[in-house]
């Protein structure tokens, strides 16, 4: 029974870090911008499928150590600057037109980018062999594979760097500033641009990671891949509280601890009627519930009525 | 402040008539031009009416109400799934097609305030994430209780509509079926427009505590206008579901959502005019591009970016009536 519940315990942590990383993404951008970036799951997608490129034509025989670290560098800088570069075509021109639009041009990016890949590689699903080495580890009766003590250790030390960039560089403060209150960050002499050019290279270069680390833990990836994950992990970002860093992380964990337990438990509760295919109701039932109880989320902002107007302008 | 609400105080009460002359004219035109069609052409225009349909059932929640939904799938399925359950082999109920509708527009008014008492505090975003997660919870379920809805299998062989001994099977006849359910919609969302509940819905768009301050039942209204634009979603499911003679889970993704929403936003938020030109484009548009097939959800999603980038207001806008485009055309 321990072994059971440590195992699942793994597993919840594996694929909340996962979720933790792209809903970084999700949050940076929702506190500067207030925008909801449907094209955010696309960066996670693309992630994978450039780390997929990079193992092709560089790496054909195998990674190693810094090989694997060669491509995860090189997937999130390739994938930061596409998301530098959508947010100059595709967010900027609407920086000043109602909420809505900007949101909806961020859907036609996230059609577009499917379809793209879709073109070069095909719809169908592409096998990724994992860059750690996977060695099944026996743990008080748990099996845990070095894959995802990888995915934590990796996920976490991200975490800890972008924390250690927001809170304590000049950029960081910047960028801090500027989701604060933009017009205020500007008078203050602050490029506001190149913040959120700074936000728009680290989010989608989290994202990218974490496609690189859902796809070895899967073993396979294909071009929509990005929907379904990436709104999981806006729902992170929503359970943390959206804006908040910290918030964005936890959520990721609580979101993974609830799906990987919850789905565990469905089939005993119910005696076999509800089974595993319902995993993917957890994170919006816990969503639709969250916001009623606690609308700001676990870490967020407080909502008050100034803030609730500032919010309602669609 | 925001495009959606630049121009609402502008009621275009006088132009009442113009549009509805405007609206039956095409309309008889087109009717006029349909037997001599080949039948394809009469199916892309059976779907560009259901989507008119659909678009003017959400546009009640966004482009009146102002509350965004992006969970509007969900009432479409439930009409959908209504008339694939109680008129096919899969029960071997074949009830007259009338009840169905009956039946169908009630699971869509229950359904439309079951979504709309827990979202009723939320605003803005959290309303259009919550709608979301709602549309993907009705998708999971139908793809996933096999017993009931046959699965990703979805449910085949739907008997054809049966409307007083005649029956409606030919696209033809689905044709003008749609047409005159969307021209009763058309004329329903115009009179809600200019009644006091519509008066209501547009005060809450505009400022809600305003609103309630001067006495209106915001919970009331929104109520109406969650029920009321899931009613004429589930009649454009269940005339889908006749139509296509099939429903799987598959028709009722969040993409499908995402269209209807485009529908109303590149045509025009809060305008019946603006729904009929959006939804022209935005079917029109990929079967233009069918001979382009690959390229055609490429092309698609970066035209709607484009598209909104250079118009985002749409492109009729709200203050836009029949009566103003004649001003504009005597000025020029």
């Amino acid at each position: 029974m321990t072994g059971l519940i440590l195992q699942q315990a793994v597993n919840a942590l594996t694929i909340g870090a996962i979720y933790a990383l792209i809903a970084l993404g999700y949050t940076m951008v929702y506190g500067v911008l207030r925008l909801i970036n449907f094209a955010h799951g696309e960066m996670f997608m693309l992630g994978a499928y450039a780390a997929l490129i990079f193992v092709i034509f560089l790496f054909p025989h195998g990674a190693g150590l810094f090989g694997a670290l060669f491509i995860f560098i090189g997937a999130f800088i390739a994938i930061g600057l596409i998301g530098v570069a959508i947010e100059r075509a595709a967010y900027k021109p609407l920086r000043h037109s109602s909420r809505l639009a900007p949101m909806l041009s961020s859907l036609g990016i996230s059609l577009a980018l499917q379809a793209a890949v879709q073109l070069v590689a095909g719809p169908q699903p592409i096998g990724f062999a994992t860059l750690f080495p996977a060695i099944h580890l026996q743990f008080a009766g748990a099996n845990i594979t070095t894959v995802q003590i990888g995915i934590i250790l990796c996920a976490l030390l991200l975490m800890f760097a972008l924390n250690r960039f927001v809170s304590s560089t000049r950029l960081g403060i910047n960028v801090r500033a500027v989701s604060e209150n933009m017009r205020t960050a500007q008078l203050l002499g602050i490029d506001i641009d190149k913040a959120i050019s700074l936000i728009f290279f680290i989010g989608p270069g989290l994202g990218a990671i974490a496609g690189i680390l859902y796809a070895s833990y899967y073993g396979v990836m294909t071009p929509t891949m990005g929907v379904i994950v990436g709104l999981k992990a806006f729902t992170a970002a929503i359970l943390g509280g959206i804006g908040s860093i910290p918030g964005a992380m936890i959520g990721g964990f609580v979101l993974g601890f609830l799906e990987v337990f919850g789905t565990a438990m469905l089939p005993i509760l119910t005696d076999g009627y509800l089974g595993t295919e319902y995993r993917d109701i957890f994170a919006f039932a816990a969503l639709i519930l969250v916001l009623l109880f606690k609308p700001s989320g676990l870490l967020g902002e407080r909502v008050s009525e100034e803030t609730m107007v500032y919010k309602r302008d669609f | 402040m925001s495009a959606v609400s630049s121009s609402a105080t502008k009621a275009p009460a006088t132009s009442t008539k113009v549009v509805g002359f405007a609206l039956i004219l095409a309309a008889v035109v087109l009717a006029a031009c349909v037997p001599f069609m080949p039948n394809y052409y009469v199916r892309v225009l059976d779907s560009i009416l259901i989507y008119v349909l659909l678009g003017m059932g959400l546009n009640i929640v966004i482009g009146y109400a102002g509350l965004l939904d992006l969970g509007f799938v969900a009432f479409y399925a439930i009409g959908a799934y209504t008339y694939a359950l109680l008129a096919s082999p899969m029960f071997d109920l074949h009830l007259p097609f009338l009840v169905i509708v009956l039946i169908a527009c009630v699971l869509g008014a229950i359904a439309g305030i079951l979504l709309g008492i827990p979202v009723l505090r939320l605003r803005g975003d959290y309303l259009a994430i919550v709608t979301l997660g709602f549309g993907e919870i009705i998708r999971v379920l139908i793809n996933n209780a096999d017993r009931v809805t046959n699965g990703p299998k979805g449910i085949a062989a739907i008997d054809r509509i049966n409307l007083f001994g005649l029956t409606i099977s030919t696209p033809k006849d689905i044709f003008w079926l749609l047409l005159v359910t969307c021209i009763l919609v058309g004329i329903v969302v115009w009179r809600l427009q200019n009644s006091i509940l519509g008066k209501a819905w547009m005060a809450i768009r505009e400022d809600q505590d305003a609103a309630r301050g001067i006495g209106i039942n915001t919970t009331n209204a929104k109520l109406a206008a969650f029920s009321i634009s899931a009613v004429i979603g589930s009649i454009a499911g269940v005339i889908f579901a006749a139509f296509q003679r099939f429903v799987s889970p598959e028709s009722f993704t969040f993409h499908e959502s995402v269209l209807i929403v485009l529908i109303i936003v590149i045509g025009g938020v809060g305008n019946i005019l603006g729904v009929i030109a959006g939804a022209f484009i935005l079917i029109l548009l990929p079967e233009l591009l069918r001979d382009y097939a690959e390229y055609r959800m490429l092309l698609l999603g970066l035209l709607m970016a484009v598209l909104i980038i250079v118009r985002p207001h749409g492109l009729v806008p709200r203050s836009f009536t029949p009566a103003s485009l004649f001003s504009w055309l005597r000025f020029r």
